[in-house]
């Protein structure tokens, strides 16, 4: 199965944004884990799109004023649940910020 | 006959509570899809209902209903064309296919088909599901409750409660939450959780009053009966017998513990002829032969509380030194001011009501709203002799107090005390 880690953390998680990640990649990639990811620039340089009415509507911003935003992203592949939430927490930033484990969907039969 | 359909009832009923947990855990291990397995769970039982009367009671009404139910959803995957992966693991449920189970093929399935409760506990009981959530699923997939019985006994409403079952189960199956009794690396940290469902089952079940509904006072049953098939599938886990132990001794003593009116009987006030001895000698039993092995965990502990109580014939012989002793040592294991305020009382008793009191100041502002705080201080000053403050502290309980068995217990102390002053 395929997991999203969705990394999140409050404004001093910054302070991280170039630690790299001890490691935790090489050995991933090694497991055959780690499927893809990277590092985001602050939510404050985001930018929102909606399209609403045929009209494109732009907000300066990140979709949701939380105070924990996204700042990094990885795909792994998993057998389950399980090794899923052992390999997050492995993840240097479940030390200081807060991974969020999301399930990829998968598309049915038929959908490409 | 009459007598002979009660007979047959009692029968499915009995099949029922002892069965149920085991032929849903036996089709998800084999289908992966826990409605399947529910549904014709269900239709198993309902058919024996209608068969029993007719053909008899089987030897092995397990074995019986297990392969009825395999034989549902077999016959339930012929019709979809997606089910044919399944359909060859449900087939090898039972040797042979065919709708109505024949007795030589049941005894043979019987012993074929393992126990998988415990893959179904630890997976309804995964911390990446919510408290509620696995309560809910551990109720309605082990225990056979229904969605309205569970509704019920958790006071919320029917419609609530299915949403909930039905996005655990849609969890499970998307997040990929496995179907297994977790690896050894896994087990010490998920082995808690399971035992703490069941605890909290069992506390839903003991604090509901008389006249609360008959569903929620049986959850403690039902707690009961998860905790002994805890016991046997996991003879090496101590915690799971000291939990055991901990939930018959509390039980034992179910009925003393409220009085005429509906108010809570404190221990020393028991009538010690109404616990249960037949659940005191299981409790005391299972709690001995924990002990020996040296691995003592939170349950155990406090079983092992509830046990010397159990042994005091009259509330003047209870072992208090022995009492202040262990909640010495939960402390150590569980730091929360809950079981400080405890180990107050016992040591309380163990040694003078000033000792105890000195316990419980160091806990004021731990345990801000907690009504059993100034209940406690009140208790330990009245046994010190020292009733003005008494009153004051019971009418400072009484102003926090939510349960009316308990508020009923406060305002008669508090009565004693005033009168005694004059």
């Amino acid at each position: 199965m395929q997991y999203m880690l969705l990394i999140c953390g409050d404004e001093s998680a910054a302070a991280h944004a170039n630690d790299g990640c001890g490691g935790w990649s090489e050995e991933m990639l090694e497991r055959g884990v780690l499927r893809g990811g990277g590092g985001l620039r602050p939510a404050d340089e985001a930018t929102t799109v909606r399209v609403r009415d045929e009209e494109v509507l732009l907000t300066d911003g990140p979709f949701a004023e939380t105070r924990e935003q996204i700042g990094g992203f990885c795909l792994i592949e998993c057998a389950d649940l399980d090794e899923a939430l052992e390999v997050a927490a492995k993840h240097p930033a479940a030390g200081y910020g807060t991974i969020e484990v999301r399930p990829m969907l998968v598309p049915p039969p038929g959908v490409t | 006959m009459p007598g002979v359909t009660g007979e047959v009832e009692a029968a499915v009923a009995e099949a029922f509570r002892a069965e149920w947990g085991r032929v849903v855990a036996a089709l998800i291990a084999r289908t992966g899809d826990w409605d399947l397995a529910e549904e014709c769970a269900q239709e198993a039982f309902a058919s024996a209902l209608r068969v029993w009367p007719r053909d008899g009671v089987p030897e092995r009404p397990g074995a019986w209903l297990t392969t009825t139910a395999r034989n549902r959803a077999v016959d339930r995957l012929r019709r979809e064309a997606a089910g044919a992966a399944k359909l060859r693991e449900v087939a090898a449920l039972a040797p042979a296919g065919g709708s109505a189970p024949d007795p030589g093929e049941l005894v043979e399935a019987a012993e074929e088909v393992p126990d998988e409760r415990l893959r179904l506990i630890f997976t309804c009981c995964h911390p990446a599901l919510s408290m509620e959530a696995r309560v809910a699923l551990t109720l309605r997939t082990l225990a056979g409750l229904t969605t309205a019985e569970i509704a019920r006994a958790f006071l919320v409403g029917e419609a609530a409660m299915a949403k909930r079952l039905t996005r655990a189960k849609r969890k499970i199956r998307h997040a990929g939450i496995p179907y297994r009794v977790p690896p050894a690396h896994l087990l010490p940290a998920r082995t808690p959780s399971v035992l703490a469902v069941v605890y909290l089952l069992f506390g839903e079940g003991y604090a509901a009053t008389a006249g609360a509904d008959l569903v929620r006072v049986g959850l403690s049953a039902e707690a009961i009966r998860l905790g002994r098939v805890l016991v046997r599938l996991m003879p090496d886990e101590p915690e799971a017998a000291g939990l055991l132990a901990l939930m018959v001794l509390h039980d034992a003593r179910r009925v003393a513990r409220v009085g005429a009116s509906g108010e809570v009987v404190p221990l020393e006030e028991q009538d010690r002829s109404r616990w249960d001895a037949e659940l005191i000698a299981e409790g005391l039993e299972t709690l001995e032969g924990e002990l020996r092995r040296g691995r003592a965990g939170p349950y155990q502990v406090q079983a092992a509380i509830a046990a010397c109580h159990a042994r005091a014939a009259v509330a003047e012989e209870t072992d208090w030194r022995q009492i202040a002793a262990l909640y010495g040592e939960l402390v150590r294991l569980v730091p929360s001011p809950v079981v400080a305020l405890n180990r107050a009382v016992a040591v309380g008793m163990a040694d003078g009501p000033e000792a105890g009191l000195a316990l419980v100041g160091a806990l004021e502002g731990a345990l801000p709203e907690y009504h059993l705080l100034p209940a406690t201080r009140a208790d330990l000053l009245r046994r010190a002799g020292r009733r003005g403050e008494a009153a004051d502290a019971y009418r400072e309980a009484l102003a926090l107090v939510t349960v009316d068995a308990e508020r009923r217990y406060l305002q008669r102390r508090l009565r004693e005390v005033e009168a005694a002053l004059g």
